[in-house]
């Protein structure tokens, strides 16, 4: 299968409601006394996108993540498909919104199908505990099946694999259907082969599923490659947004990492990335 | 001609595939699942073995003893009153009887507590007893003991439960108080709970420094956890907290389950974290404190319980929380009854003996456990 041919576009945008998908607008959040993110405005993602937030160490990316998922006090707007998030209760966020954080914890005496079904029980409020017991069973099942481990079902979570582990991980949040998924670093501690893996079943599952996929990536050329739109952040603030090929640019690159670098984007979303040197406070700016 | 013949081809040997995928899918769907029902089958049955050994055990607990009683004499003074002389009915009423059950109790308690503990501060190592519980109670004990110091309403017999009871429970609600401050994360509860068993223990050490011989005596005794302070008040009172308690902690078990997975992926799923720890806790502290007020400091059940539960079930809790209950009510039964034979005519605190029996249960099922290749 070609670059190209898997990439697949989502729905238009033009078909979709005008209020569909995920809105962020003037949201600002941090920690006690230390304001983290400062204001930001987030373009409008549609369902079935898969946008990245790229950016520097300490830029603010992890904690943004953390408030759009609910985990963490914010002012400013998120709209859901319409339906304004903020101030509400995390009950309201979780019925939409589904957060999968970095890694899974190594030593837990489950397996893979109980923990995919621990996910499903886990909020008694929401439509899905509706379902019946053999419903959420069958339900878990399909789920493994969709991210392509149901082979796995009854290992224990801890034979697995960091990679294994990440499509548990994956299968989890799938599992409860959110509107919005949000992906911390899903792809920082695999191998290349799983790397590729959960990109690709990122995107199919956004298209097919029709959410908004929105993670934090480390890596640009992975950001470029899969998503349909970059945001590019630094000290809590947007710096740049757009297309791959319009947000990853020599110029953005050097006032965001303080890097000179040579960029190179292929004709099916490719990116090839050479950084030549490390910028001097002077020259960043 | 040709190609349009290959595409058409290739669509219908696509399409056959895809067929027979289905087909083989809906065949391991159903594997699965039967084989992952098969296991939940599996678990309840172990659990039914767990309560049958508990019983088993709670009779040996019973027909063992000092005072000569065959077997025969204690379930038949059980089950009707003729045939026994009156010093035997009381032995069998009063004393057998009460202590069995208070270890029965304290065991399901101090285990159902340490597994909650465990789970909701993500570590393997927290129990009523190293998170400074025990040792608060102690102080509480201490200060009954030696230097008569309560509340002015507590009548003199309940003196020493009651500061036990009211000092534990300052204890968890110390560490529930870390818990909820903004910003602090489950380490700092553990090592707060650290410092505590440190800081009691040292307090006690002062009040044994300052009390008379034979108070110390006392104080000593009362450390060492023994079942020979129940009585039918006393076992009422803790089968009445743990009869509470329990709806809840099973009502949890869900979202316990939820949050071996993650902290931030439990909350993303709408589980209120700080609520959810917040009232395990609370029960953590009602049962750990009833306990240690009646029986003093047994170290051991809180700590291991948890673990031999999850040996053999693993931590889905639905599982897991039953299953640590049982296994603490087994080995305490088992400790009550070895106390009372393993000198012969000497009844040993069981706070004692509680360790020498957990341990080879323990190291048996580490050593025994089937190796699963990675």
């Amino acid at each position: 299968m070609s670059v190209e041919e898997e990439r697949g576009d989502p729905a238009s945008r033009d078909r979709q409601p005008a209020e569909a998908g995920l809105q962020v607008s003037r949201l600002s959040t941090g920690y006690r006394r230390r304001q983290i993110c400062h204001d930001i405005t987030l373009p409008h993602f549609f369902p079935g996108e898969v946008h990245s937030l790229v950016g520097p160490n300490a830029a603010g990316k992890s904690t943004l993540m953390r408030a759009l998922a609910g985990l963490q006090r914010a002012s400013g707007s998120v709209r859901v498909a319409g339906r304004e998030l903020v101030g509400q209760s995390l009950d309201q966020w979780a019925q939409r919104v589904t957060y999968m954080p970095q890694s899974l914890p190594q030593s837990v005496a489950l397996n893979v199908l109980e923990s995919v079904i621990g996910a499903l029980r886990a909020s008694p409020s929401d439509r899905l505990a509706l379902l019946g017991r053999r419903a959420l069973e069958r339900r878990a099942v399909e789920v493994l099946e969709r991210v392509g481990i149901v082979e796995l079902a009854l290992e224990s979570l801890q034979h697995l694999s960091g990679g294994q582990r990440q499509l548990v991980s994956l299968a989890q949040v799938l599992s409860r259907e959110p509107r919005v998924l949000l992906l911390d670093e899903p792809t920082s501690a695999l191998d290349l082969r799983y790397q590729l893996k959960v990109m690709r079943l990122v995107r199919a599952q956004a298209r097919a599923c029709n959410m908004v996929v929105l993670m934090v990536v480390h890596d640009l050329a992975i950001a470029a490659r899969w998503s349909d739109g970059i945001v590019m952040l630094s000290r809590g603030e947007v710096i740049a947004q757009g297309p791959p090929r319009e947000a990853i640019t020599p110029a953005t690159l050097a006032s965001v990492y303080g890097v000179r670098a040579r960029v190179d984007h292929g004709a099916q979303g490719d990116l090839q990335l050479r950084i030549d040197d490390v910028l001097d406070e002077g020259e960043t700016r | 001609m040709v190609i349009v013949g290959a595409a058409l081809m290739t669509t219908i040997i696509a399409s056959e595939k895809a067929v027979s995928a289905t087909m083989l899918n809906d065949t391991t769907d159903h594997v699965i699942l039967v084989s992952y029902r098969r296991r939940v089958l599996w678990k309840t049955v172990v659990l039914a073995v767990l309560a049958v050994l508990c019983l088993l055990a709670f009779v040996l607990d019973l027909v063992t003893g000092p005072s000569g009683l065959t077997p025969w004499q204690v379930l038949q003074g059980l089950l009707s009153s003729g045939g026994l002389s009156l010093p035997q009915q009381t032995i069998i009423w009063q004393v057998r009887l009460p202590y069995a059950l208070m270890a029965m109790l304290v065991g399901a308690s101090l285990s159902l507590a340490g597994v909650e503990m465990q789970t909701i501060l993500n570590n393997p190592l927290a129990s009523p007893f190293t998170l400074g519980i025990s040792s608060a109670a102690s102080f509480g004990a201490a200060l009954a003991i030696v230097m008569g110091v309560t509340l002015p309403f507590v009548p003199a017999a309940w003196m020493i439960p009651f500061n036990a009871f009211l000092c534990a429970l300052a204890s968890v609600l110390m560490l529930q108080t870390m818990a909820r401050l903004r910003g602090a994360g489950v380490e700092s509860v553990v090592l707060l709970g650290i410092a505590l068993v440190f800081v009691f223990n040292a307090l006690v050490a002062f009040v044994q420094f300052v009390s008379s011989e034979a108070a110390l005596q006392q104080l000593v005794f009362w450390s060492m956890g023994s079942l020979s302070r129940a009585n039918w008040t006393s076992v009422s009172v803790l089968a009445v907290v743990l009869a509470c308690v329990v709806p809840f902690s099973f009502h949890a078990s869900a979202r316990l389950t939820a949050l071996r997975l993650g902290e931030d992926r439990a909350r993303s799923f709408g589980i209120n974290v700080t609520r959810l720890r917040f009232m395990a806790l609370l029960r953590v502290s009602l049962l750990a404190a009833t306990s240690v007020a009646f029986v003093g400091t047994i170290g051991f059940i809180g700590l291991v319980g948890p673990h031999i539960a999850r040996l053999l079930l693993g931590e889905d809790h639905r599982f897991l929380l039953p299953a640590s209950l049982l296994s603490g009510a087994l080995i305490m039964s088992l400790a009550s009854a070895a106390s009372k034979v393993l000198v012969p005519g000497v009844l040993l605190p069981v706070g004692i003996v509680t360790a020498m029996v957990g341990v080879p249960v323990f190291l048996c099922l580490i050593f025994l456990r089937p190796r699963r290749s990675s």
